[in-house]
């Protein structure tokens, strides 16, 4: 029964400058909606029940009628009688204005006196805004119903009194919202441009903040109210509230369970009639509530959704399927993908933000992936390492690790092979290591896992991992938690997670991207050395060409979901063929940079994936782009000699621009960093 | 959990004694401490004003009107209530701390002794319930948050929402007066009031239990689909721990930080819920007492137990905070 006021604190954050106008029509919108049409229905009725009712009723609910007491419900009394023979339906009826009426008088009182403590701050000034807000906060920490017995007991037995304790009762949660919401808006820079302005604090508080916080402080006394009606029930049942001869819901709940053996229905039906409208006071708030925080989503995916009904999905002409097997180093591959495919199921059919790529990575090999963010590449990475989840849908021609398929079976037929063999480390190593658990554990599960060890054991080959990886202290840092531990150190603590087996491929996922500078370096060279130690295949996907460029021997380039060159990464500077690679390499600022020109960047934006345009991709965004290049897809053609291009003017040169010290590409002018 | 507190130990050892004031559980436990006390200074200070916030004489309101007035003077000599104000505040605060909490008008026992005959039965009924609640809400949040995780099982999600909604909106007194009427006069399965045996526990506990439980699995629900969709959910899947694992040792005890804080609130309101459904249940304890009393208006014992449920409601929020902070050890770092 004191859940309610508790429950407004998620709906802090609704705060914000608000027209009259939009917050009326988001209040209709809340209506349109299943929940908030019924709820809103159900308070109507309730309501109206509360003015009606006794006008109607009450006559009916007074007449005492000794031939029938007592009696169960029947055609002539629907719930039955009550021990003077009085029809307890009506009686159920008639008492809705009283208990309404109390539960929101108490709630008015609650929101009064919250607003005025909660306000406090803002006009007392520092030291007694601060006794004021501690006053509260301990307030707070009681339960409603704790409170409310407090105040019965200060302001008397009876109805005034127990409308008074639910009052104050329900004040500091009031209190501690409007602290939270006008807080938000104190630092708001329209209160600041006020306050300089010379806006006394009183007048700053009614021009400037109450009206910004009324909104959500409407709905949380909507809810509120709600639970000040159950309180009052509460109460009353307990006979702290309502006294006889008055009556309401908790008052009839009283009498009725003293003989709920002999009658039921006389405890049942006051108690349906509280559960009904504390309901419909809690749900519509409810309601209000979340339509207030949806707006912003809800027209945002509206304005998604008629974009893309204004094009269709393109055909993919090319599968993307090399004509050799250019990652064939020797042997059999490490990794053997072929027209992997990764598929979404969006409002207008099936998005695939990874269409047809084709790789292999041989046995040592390190190979980078490059492109623009949302070009596929990392979701290329999940895919292979099985970790797309649903609703997202992968399909391949081959997916092979180590000669096994990979992509049938379930998650435990390949647990022990992928766990072992396969590693991953992810691009934010702050938010990638488990908060709660120590590192050392989260190591050695791997070993426990996978490789049957002993805890004891486990944690020793993870103390030896760690330091493998340049941890310093390894022992000691085995026993902290992620939190304890700097950014490029957790790194290499998850390069280290993935050494607890015998990988034999590591897939990093832009592993340097949420480093620092100084210890990218770090990382990189960690990486490096692993490889090279161990003959462990790398598979490195960044949007940083220069990075890819040092660490790897070969580079795909992937742009909208395909593979569209392939080519060694020594020859990425000089013998790259397709023009969006030497975009992206042309936008790597060197040494040699002329700083009074604009740095180069690829003009327009990469392809939405829920379009595809029927041609190339990259068509839109090409200075040779042809008529040809915008009807028709090129596929990715090997040249014989293991590089792989899909360009219809594959290693053609753009006439009209020359643009020194870069490959010659479109560029537009962008700001100087 | 006790292997939590070991890694700050070891880290003081390195660090020296010295250091060990800086230690987070130190800081941790001296905040925590700090606000206990304050705490429980304003609870006893507002227990002590109660009697002299209310309106006109308590005694005679006590005796009633028809009271000899010697006997109302005699009485407020008795109780100290002639003294200054300061001088009131003073003994109280002895008392208080010596555990004296006066007499009883009623019944001439000293409250204490009345708080001892009848806490036993509240905090068995609080504790149980608590518990209940936590081994319902735990299990079907966390089954839910995995059930409907990534949009899966709509119909389920709704049913579940639905439900879990209405059942937390029907306060615990209600819940309480259905089940005696489902169970007790229907079914006849388990007594309808009293505490006798342990089939008595049943009804009263489950009253108190169901609607914070719903509460609590809808959050819970919640937080273990925000915590499935993490980054390091993400790699304990990439080291491809079986499913179980993944749940219930790398996301549980992250969405449980984050239910216990919202959680707390809950708990704390079901030790003051005992005081409905004791009087529901015609239960033996302080909830029927403290009623009894405060239309008796036996003042000294409505304060003593408002003194006993306040401290009860501390000690709860402590138990949140130090179940957090063994947790989620960021949560001892964290100012709150």
């Amino acid at each position: 029964m004191t859940t309610a006021p508790m429950t407004s604190s998620p709906l802090v954050a609704t705060a914000e400058p608000v027209r009259r106008s939009a917050a009326r029509g988001r209040w209709l919108s809340v209506l349109r909606t299943p929940v908030g049409a019924g709820a809103g229905l159900l308070l109507a009725l309730v309501l109206l029940l509360a003015v009606f009712a006794p006008l109607l009723w009450r006559d009916d609910a007074d007449t005492i009628d000794t031939e029938s007491v007592l009696q169960g419900a029947s055609g002539q009394h629907w719930v039955g009688t009550d021990n003077l023979g009085r029809d307890l339906l009506f009686r159920v009826l008639v008492a809705t204005r009283l208990s309404i009426g109390l539960a929101l008088v108490a709630t008015l009182i609650a929101v009064v006196v919250g607003l005025v403590l909660g306000t406090a701050p803002l006009l007392l000034g520092r030291r007694g805004g601060r006794l004021v807000t501690a006053g509260v906060n301990i307030a707070v920490a009681f339960p409603g119903l704790l409170l409310a017995l407090f105040f019965a007991v200060v302001f008397g037995v009876g109805m005034t009194g127990a409308v008074l304790a639910i009052g104050f009762a329900g004040a500091p949660s009031f209190a501690r919202l409007t602290q939270t919401l006008a807080a938000g808006i104190a630092d708001r820079d329209f209160v600041a441009a006020a306050r300089i302005a010379g806006v006394g604090r009183t007048r700053l508080l009614l021009r400037h903040v109450l009206p910004n916080i009324g909104e959500p402080l409407v709905v949380n006394a909507t809810i509120g109210a709600g639970g000040a009606l159950l309180s009052f029930a509460g109460l009353s049942f307990l006979g702290l509230g309502v006294q006889a001869p008055s009556y309401d819901w908790g008052r009839l709940l009283q009498d009725g369970l003293s003989g709920i053996y002999i009658h039921p229905e006389a405890a049942l039906a006051p108690g349906v009639a509280i559960v009904v409208a504390g309901l419909a006071f809690n749900l519509f708030g409810e309601a209000v509530a979340k339509g207030i925080g949806l707006t912003t989503t809800l027209s945002g995916t509206a304005t998604t959704a008629s974009r893309r009904r204004e094009t269709v999905p393109a055909e993919v002409v090319d599968d993307g399927r090399p004509v050799t097997d250019p990652g064939l180093v020797q042997g059999r591959p490490v990794l053997d993908v072929q027209d992997l495919s990764v598929a979404f199921q969006g409002p207008d059919g099936p998005v695939r933000p990874v269409r047809g790529v084709s790789f292999r990575i041989g046995r040592g090999e390190a190979v980078g992936v490059v492109g623009e963010s949302g070009s596929g590449k990392s979701l290329t990475a999940l895919a292979i390492a099985r970790l797309v989840e649903r609703p997202g849908e992968v399909t391949a021609e081959r997916l092979e690790f180590m000669g096994t398929d990979v992509l049938s079976g379930t998650d435990r037929t390949h647990r022990r092979l992928l766990g072992t063999a396969f590693a991953m480390v992810f691009q934010d190593p702050m938010t990638s290591f488990n908060p709660t658990r120590r590192i050392g554990r989260q190591l050695a599960e791997v070993a426990e896992q996978h490789q049957g060890m002993s805890r004891k054991i486990a944690l020793a080959r993870a103390v030896d991992r760690l330091r493998a990886v340049r941890v310093p202290a390894a022992e000691r840092r085995a026993h902290q938690y992620p939190h304890e531990f700097s950014g490029g150190m957790r790194q290499r603590a998850m390069i280290g997670m993935g050494l607890m087996g015998e990988p034999k491929l590591i897939v990093a996922d832009e592993p340097t991207t949420a480093l620092d500078v100084t210890v990218q370096r770090q990382v990189l060279d960690l990486l490096a050395s692993v490889r090279a130690a161990d003959d462990v295949a790398l598979l490195l996907i960044s949007h940083d060409v220069a990075v890819v460029g040092q660490v790897c021997d070969r580079v795909l380039v992937m742009y909208a979901g395909r593979v569209v060159e392939d080519l060694p990464a020594a020859e990425l500077t000089t013998g790259a063929r397709h023009p969006y690679t030497r975009a992206l390499v042309a936008t790597v600022p060197d040494m040699h940079i002329d700083l009074d020109r604009p740095l180069p960047v690829i003009p327009g934006r990469p392809v939405d994936p829920a379009h595809q345009p029927p041609g190339c991709a990259y068509a839109p965004r090409c200075p040779l782009a042809s008529a040809r290049c915008v009807e028709e897809d090129p596929a990715l053609v090997d040249d014989g000699s293991g590089r792989r291009v899909a360009c219809w003017h594959a290693g053609e040169i753009a006439a009209d621009l020359e643009v020194p010290g870069a490959a010659p590409v479109a560029l537009i002018s962008g700001e100087r960093a | 959990m006790t292997s939590t507190a070991a890694a700050p130990t070891s880290t003081a050892q390195h660090r020296g004694i010295s250091s060990a004031l800086d230690s987070p559980w130190v800081r941790f436990a001296a905040r925590r401490g700090g606000r206990l006390v304050v705490s429980l200074w304003v609870l006893v200070t507002a227990s002590f004003l109660m009697i002299h916030l209310i309106p006109g004489d308590p005694v005679r309101a006590s005796l009633g009107p028809t009271a000899p007035a010697a006997l109302v003077a005699a009485r407020r000599a008795s109780l100290g209530l002639d003294d200054p104000l300061p001088t009131q505040y003073l003994h109280y605060l002895q008392g208080v701390l010596t555990g004296d909490l006066g007499t009883s008008l009623s019944s001439r026992l000293s409250v204490s002794q009345v708080i001892g005959q009848r806490l036993p039965a509240t905090v068995q009924l609080a504790v149980l319930a608590f518990l209940v609640a936590l081994l319902l809400a735990v299990p079907i949040g966390v089954l839910m948050g995995v059930l409907t995780r990534g949009g899966r099982r709509r119909g389920g999600e709704l049913a579940f929402s639905a439900t879990s909604i209405v059942v937390a909106a029907v306060p615990e007194f209600l819940l309480g007066v259905g089940l005696v009427y489902v169970f007790g006069v229907k079914l006849g399965w388990f007594p309808v009031a009293g505490r006798d045996g342990a089939s008595s526990y049943v009804l009263p506990v489950l009253s108190l239990a169901v609607g914070p439980a719903a509460a609590l699995a809808r959050i819970m629900r919640v937080e273990m689909l925000s915590v499935l969709q993490t980054d390091y959910v993400r790699t304990a899947r990439a080291k491809r721990l079986p499913a179980p694992r993944v749940y219930l040792r790398h996301a549980l005890p992250n969405a449980l930080t984050s239910t216990i804080t919202l959680g707390g609130i809950l708990l704390s309101a079901l030790v003051a819920g005992t005081v409905l459904v004791e009087n529901v249940f015609a239960w033996p304890g302080l909830g029927s007492t403290i009623v009894q009393s405060i239309l008796a208006k036996d003042y000294p014992v409505v304060q003593g137990i408002v003194l006993v449920y306040g401290t009860g409601v501390l000690i709860v929020n402590l138990a949140v905070d130090v179940v957090l902070a063994l947790l989620d050890p960021r949560s001892t770092i964290r100012e709150s």
